[in-house]
């Protein structure tokens, strides 16, 4: 029998980090888009970083960063009781700095294509900056947002490096499918990792063909065809 | 009555140019500003609007928009635009697009009356006409009762019909809401009709001109 926790748990993982993701992008995104100051650069090159950066750089950072006897995993587990070394809270954590450009990007990039004398029209009619992202720019660009959500789910699903890094091999708690199937491979569980491996491509090829035939959709009907 | 003692820096073909407007506009004034492309017209209507920040005073009846040390933001300035590529809310229907200025359905409803746009009242706004679009864009824009109302160029995507009809309009609500109008226009046939004066950028100053100028340009085709 198939042990599906480790595929509940990524799913979870990536659902939470999408969720706490989205709540920390759309502001950050928005006011990227729409800034002139010189701070622009700085905050997009360090929003993107995680892109370049090996898992295995990110994961040791945070692992120094989010330990018992350093002062930020100190002042943490003081504060809040939370231990974020091998614990499933500290995947969220992790997962929210390893997939924040593939939020932030797309979200940007919808909001900077956006006719700009759209948004003008909005602070004419008396709207602040909030009330026109909610109501003119985000019903504006579904298929960006539409975009960062799947790719930022999609991708947080698909992390090993960060994870094990952070979160290591603890069945029920951080053993994402990921994991697991490094794991099978590991100790020549081929079968097993056959299986788990499938079930990976065949959710993450479904993911995106959602996500591209959705937007194929929107845009086609944007254009009237 | 508006005063405006404005300065900009502008970057045009011919290097960087300070933009100096010193006008005054009285209550009911129709005027039209013509210019050069690149001369400055829309970025003086978006200095008036609060969209490009700029140097100087704006005195509107008294209330003072801009000087020396603040700038009232767009929200806070009475103002309806018109923009050229008509910057509809494109997720709203027609009346949704009214009624997010102003919740004011009886008002929404008498404007798209005037404007001839009631039976579209329901329907997406990407599925307009140009002409449409910009009936709607002009609706819209009077939504907050504006004490000013900027226009860049409304004219320039349409066909002669839909222009000599948009004029009527324009002209209409013009008296009918007893607004200063400002519009930035190419054409010359809509400028004789609609305008009681006429404003000209030219070089990298705001010049007033009378309006028998317009006369003189023969074929529609403006010459300094």
């Amino acid at each position: 029998m198939i042990d599906l926790t480790p595929f509940w748990l990524s799913f979870k993982l990536a659902g939470l980090t999408t969720v706490i993701l989205f709540c920390i992008a759309l502001p950050l995104a928005w006011w990227l888009s729409q800034t002139r100051a010189k701070l622009k650069p700085l905050l997009e090159a360090l929003t993107a970083l995680p892109i370049v950066l090996p898992p295995s750089v990110l994961g040791f950072y945070l692992l120094v960063a989010l330990a018992p006897d350093s002062w930020l995993g100190n002042w943490i587990e003081t504060l809040f009781g939370i231990k974020l070394v091998f614990t499933f809270s500290g995947l969220v954590v992790a997962s929210c700095f390893y997939s924040l450009p593939f939020m932030v990007q797309p979200l940007q990039n919808g909001f900077e294509s956006l006719n700009r004398h759209m948004i003008e029209a909005s602070y004419l009619a008396g709207k602040s900056p909030m009330q026109t992202l909610l109501h003119v720019a985000l019903p504006n660009i579904k298929p960006s947002l539409i975009t960062a959500l799947i790719i930022t789910f999609a991708h947080t699903v698909g992390e090993f490096g960060v994870v094990l890094m952070v979160g290591g091999n603890i069945p029920g708690e951080t053993k994402v499918a990921s994991v697991a199937i490094y794991e099978m491979v590991e100790v020549m569980e081929y079968g097993k990792a056959h299986i788990y491996a499938a079930i990976m491509l065949g959710l993450s090829f479904v993911v995106l063909l959602g996500v591209y035939f959705f937007n194929h959709r929107v845009r086609n009907r944007m254009r009237g065809w | 009555m508006v005063d405006v003692d404005l300065k900009k820096k502008l970057f045009g073909s011919e290097g960087e140019v300070t933009l100096c407007v010193n006008v005054t506009v009285n209550k009911g004034d129709f005027v039209v500003i013509m210019g050069e492309s690149g001369a400055g017209k829309s970025t003086f209507l978006r200095m008036l609007a609060g969209l490009e920040p700029s140097i100087g005073s704006i005195d509107v009846d008294g209330e003072v928009w801009q000087d020396g040390r603040f700038q009232l933001p767009p929200q806070k300035r009475n103002v309806g635009f018109v923009f050229q590529d008509y910057a509809l809310f494109d997720n709203m229907s027609v009346k949704e697009n009214l009624l997010f200025v102003n919740s004011d359905n009886s008002l929404a409803q008498s404007l798209m009356e005037m404007m001839e746009i009631s039976g579209l009242a329901e329907r997406n706004v990407t599925l307009l006409s140009g002409g449409q679009k910009q009936r709607v864009a002009l609706a819209r824009a009077l939504m907050r009762r504006p004490k000013l109302l900027l226009m860049d160029e409304p004219f320039s995507s349409l066909d002669p019909r839909m222009r000599h009809k948009l004029g009527e309009q324009i002209m209409m609500l013009h008296q009918h809401f007893g607004m200063t109008t400002l519009m930035v226009s190419h054409d010359i046939a809509e400028a004789k009709r609609l305008a009681n004066r006429l404003w000209f950028v030219e070089d990298a100053t705001m010049k007033e001109y009378p309006l028998k100028i317009l006369d003189s340009v023969e074929h529609g085709i403006w010459q300094k």
